[in-house]
C-alpha cells in the first residue's frame, strides 16, 4: 500500500493523481507529445480554430440569456442587447466577427492541409473528422444568421431551405418539414435555435474531439510532408521533433495574440467589415413581402452560392453545390501522388493548386454580385477551375514530376 | 399654388436656357450620388442640434422605437430638466421611449402608409443616402404632395424641410437629372441648411447605434493590451526557441 502510494506527491496533487490520471495526460499529450519542430505560419490557424470555438461557445451562452425566441421578439431582443444589455454590443460583435473569423481560419487550415497533402495517409480519417466539423460548421452558421430575424435572415433561409426542394420526390415535402410551416415562419426560427444552441454546438464539440484524438494518433504533417516518426534517436523520440509545450503552446500564445489584436480591430472598429461581416438589409426587420436586392449569403458561403447560381438548371446547380462541398472528402483518395507538400510536388500540382485558388476566390467574389451576363459568365469559367481540381487530380498527381524528398527536415521555422 | 404657377415658370425658362447652357458646356450634371454626411459621432454638439432637429421635423410622424429618451441625454450630455421641457412630448416620462405624435390610422390615412421607425435607418441604408435623400425634395406638381425625391422616386413623405430649404425645381436633361434651381427661397442659407441635415443625420447615424460612442475609445484600449501582449508572448517564445535548430 505505501509503495502504492509513494509515486504520488502529498498533498491535494497527490490526492487528486491517485483518483485521476490528471499528470499522466498531460505528460503523456504536451510534455511528450512530439511535433515537427519545423511548422510555419499556416500552422497557427488549428489553434485559433479552437480558441474561436471557445469564444463562440462563452459569448453564445450570454447571448442566449438576453435573446428571445420567436417571429416576433427575435429583432427586438437582438436590438434589446445591442443597446440596453450592459456590454451586449460587445458580446453581440465579438459573436458576429467569430462567425467570420471562424471561416476565416477554417478556410486557411483546409488551404493548408491541400498545400502539404496533410489529409494523405495515415491522416485520411483526421481529414475527414475535419471536413464533418466543417459541414457542421455551415449548418451552424447558416441557422445563427436567421436568428436575428432581419430581412436578410429571411430571404437566405427562404433561399437555401428551398434548396432541398430539388431533391426529386421527398423535396417539396423535405422543405416543408424543415421549415415547420408552409413557409419560413416562427416555427423556423424556433427550430433553428435549438438546433443552433443545443444540437449543433455538441456535435461540434464531440467532432473536435474526435479530431484531435485522431490528431494525437497520427501526429502533425508539417510543410516538408516529411514523417518525423521515420527517424528515431537513440532514446526513442522523433530527433527532428520537439515537445509540444512548452515550444509550440508558446508560440501559439503569440499566435493568439496576433489574432486577437486583428480581431479586436475589427470588433471595435469594422464590426460590419463593409457589409461582410453584418449585411445592412439585415438591420431591418424580416418582410415577407420586400426582398433585398440581390439576396447575398454570407461571404464564406458565396463560392458554392455562385456555382449555384451559374447553372441554368436549379436541380443540376443544386447537385453541382453540393459536389462542390463534398469533392473536398474524397481528397485522401483523389491524390495518387508519391509525395505530400507542395514543395516537393512538380509544375501539374502546382497549377492545378494555382486553378484552384484563383477561382475558388472568384466564386467567392461573384457570389456578392448579381447572377447577370458577365459575372454568370465568369462564374462558369472558376467553376470549371474549381471542379477540375478535383477530378482531373487522380491524372495530374500521378503524372507529376515530382522531386526527392529527404530524410531529415531542413529548418525550424 | 403660388409656388406651382413660379415653378411652371421656372421650369420653362430653365427649358429654354437649357440649349444655351448646354451649348456653352457649362458644368456637368449635379453629382448629388457622391455627396456624403461626413458624419462625426463623436461631435456631440452636433448629435445634440440633430436631436433638435429629429424633434422639430421628424417626431411628429416617425418613432426611433428601441431608444430611450433618458439614453439620448445621458449619451448627448442633455441636462433631464432640458430634455423635459423642450425634447419630451406631452405626458412621456424620460424612461419612455422615442415615439412618433401621429396615430397609425391617420398617417395611413394621410399619406397612404404608416412612416417607417428610424432606429436603424442608419444602419440599413446608410448615412450617406438619407443625406442625399433629405437634400433631393424637389417640386413635382404631379404629386399629391406636390414633390418628388431623386433618391426615392415618389415617396410618400412631403418635403417637410422646405419651410428651412426653400422650394427648388430639377431641370432633366434627355430624362436625367442635371440640376436644382431655386424656385423660392427658404429662411436658412444653403450653407445653414446643409448643416442641419447634416445634424440630423449625424443623430439617426448615433440612435442607430448608441454603443458606437463608447466602442471607438474602448476599442483604442483594448487594441493597445493586445499589442503588448502579443509584443510580451513573442519574447517567450523567442526566449524558449532559442535551443531549437
Amino acid at each position: 500500500m505505501a509503495n502504492q502510494d509513494a509515486q504520488y506527491s502529498p498533498g491535494v496533487w497527490g490526492w487528486l493523481n491517485k483518483r485521476m490520471p490528471v499528470q499522466k495526460f498531460m505528460r503523456e499529450q504536451l510534455l511528450e507529445y512530439y511535433a515537427p519542430k519545423n511548422f510555419n505560419v499556416w500552422y497557427f490557424f488549428g489553434s485559433l480554430a479552437l480558441v474561436v470555438l471557445v469564444m463562440q461557445l462563452f459569448t453564445g451562452i450570454f447571448l442566449t440569456m438576453f435573446y428571445k425566441v420567436g417571429d416576433s421578439s427575435a429583432f427586438d431582443s437582438v436590438e434589446y442587447i445591442m443597446r440596453e444589455v450592459d456590454y451586449g454590443w460587445l458580446i453581440r460583435y465579438l459573436h458576429t466577427t467569430g462567425a467570420s473569423a471562424f471561416f476565416i481560419v477554417v478556410y486557411l487550415h483546409m488551404y493548408r492541409s491541400i498545400m502539404y497533402g496533410s489529409y494523405k495517409a495515415p491522416r485520411e480519417l483526421l481529414w475527414l473528422f475535419g471536413m464533418f466539423i466543417y459541414l457542421a460548421l455551415m449548418a451552424e452558421a447558416f441557422m445563427g444568421y436567421v436568428l436575428p430575424w432581419g430581412n436578410m435572415s429571411y430571404w437566405a433561409a427562404q433561399v437555401i431551405i428551398n434548396l432541398f426542394s430539388t431533391i426529386p420526390l421527398i423535396g417539396p415535402g423535405l422543405v416543408e418539414w424543415i421549415r415547420g410551416d408552409y413557409g419560413v415562419a416562427d416555427a423556423t426560427v424556433d427550430r433553428f435555435f435549438a438546433l443552433h444552441v443545443v444540437a449543433i454546438p455538441l456535435v461540434l464539440l464531440l467532432l473536435v474531439t474526435l479530431h484531435l484524438v485522431a490528431l494525437r494518433q497520427v501526429g502533425s504533417n508539417n510543410p516538408e510532408g516529411i514523417e518525423i516518426k521515420g527517424n528515431l534517436g537513440a532514446d526513442g523520440k522523433p530527433v527532428d521533433g520537439i515537445p509540444f509545450h512548452p515550444y509550440y503552446t508558446v508560440k501559439d500564445v503569440f499566435g493568439i495574440g496576433v489574432f486577437l489584436t486583428l480581431f479586436a480591430i475589427v470588433v471595435f472598429f469594422v464590426p460590419t467589415f463593409g457589409n461582410l461581416f453584418m449585411e445592412e438589409a439585415n438591420f431591418e426587420p424580416a418582410n415577407p413581402l420586400s426582398t433585398p436586392e440581390p439576396i447575398a449569403p454570407s461571404w464564406y458561403f458565396t463560392p458554392y452560392y455562385a456555382i449555384l447560381r451559374a447553372v441554368p438548371n436549379q436541380r443540376l446547380g443544386a447537385l453541382l453545390l453540393l459536389i462542390a462541398v463534398l469533392a473536398f472528402f474524397f481528397l485522401p483518395w483523389l491524390d495518387r501522388s508519391p509525395v505530400k507538400s507542395v514543395r516537393y510536388r512538380g509544375a501539374l500540382f502546382r497549377g492545378f493548386l494555382a486553378i484552384f485558388t484563383v477561382s475558388f476566390l472568384t466564386l467567392m467574389y461573384l457570389g456578392l454580385k448579381p447572377a447577370t451576363g458577365a459575372y454568370v459568365t465568369a462564374a462558369r469559367v472558376a467553376a470549371i477551375g474549381y471542379f477540375s481540381f478535383f477530378l482531373l487530380m487522380p491524372w495530374y498527381s500521378r503524372a507529376d514530376r515530382t522531386k526527392p524528398v529527404p530524410q531529415r527536415l531542413r529548418s525550424h521555422a | 399654388m403660388r409656388n406651382v404657377i413660379l415653378a411652371v415658370v421656372v421650369l420653362g425658362l430653365a427649358q429654354c436656357l437649357q440649349v444655351s447652357v448646354a451649348a456653352e458646356e457649362g458644368p456637368g450634371p449635379l453629382a448629388w450620388e457622391e455627396w456624403h454626411a461626413g458624419n462625426e459621432v463623436a461631435n456631440t454638439d452636433s448629435l445634440q442640434r440633430g436631436a433638435r432637429n429629429f424633434v422639430n421635423y421628424c417626431s411628429g410622424c416617425h418613432s426611433i422605437k428601441y431608444m430611450r429618451y433618458s439614453r439620448m441625454a445621458k449619451d448627448l450630455k442633455i441636462p433631464t430638466e432640458q430634455l423635459k421641457a423642450y425634447l419630451l412630448p406631452a405626458g412621456a416620462t424620460p424612461a419612455d421611449y422615442f415615439q412618433a405624435s401621429i396615430a397609425p390610422a391617420d398617417a395611413i390615412a394621410w399619406f397612404g402608409k404608416e412612416p417607417p421607425d428610424l432606429s436603424l435607418v442608419a444602419r440599413s441604408r446608410g448615412p450617406d443616402k438619407i443625406y442625399r435623400f433629405l437634400k433631393t425634395f424637389y417640386l413635382d406638381p404631379s404629386r399629391p404632395t406636390r414633390s418628388n425625391n431623386l433618391v426615392l422616386n415618389n415617396p410618400a413623405m412631403p418635403p417637410v424641410l422646405s419651410d428651412l430649404e426653400g422650394v427648388k425645381a430639377a431641370v432633366f436633361k434627355n430624362k436625367q437629372f442635371d440640376h436644382f434651381v431655386s424656385v423660392s427661397p427658404g429662411q436658412m442659407t444653403a450653407e445653414q441648411f446643409d448643416g442641419f441635415v447634416r445634424d440630423t443625420v449625424n443623430f439617426l447615424d448615433y440612435a442607430g447605434e448608441p454603443a458606437q460612442l463608447n466602442r471607438l475609445s474602448i476599442g483604442v484600449w483594448v487594441v493597445l493590451f493586445l499589442l503588448l501582449f502579443t509584443w510580451l508572448a513573442w519574447l517567450l517564445k523567442k526566449e524558449y526557441w532559442k535551443d531549437i535548430h
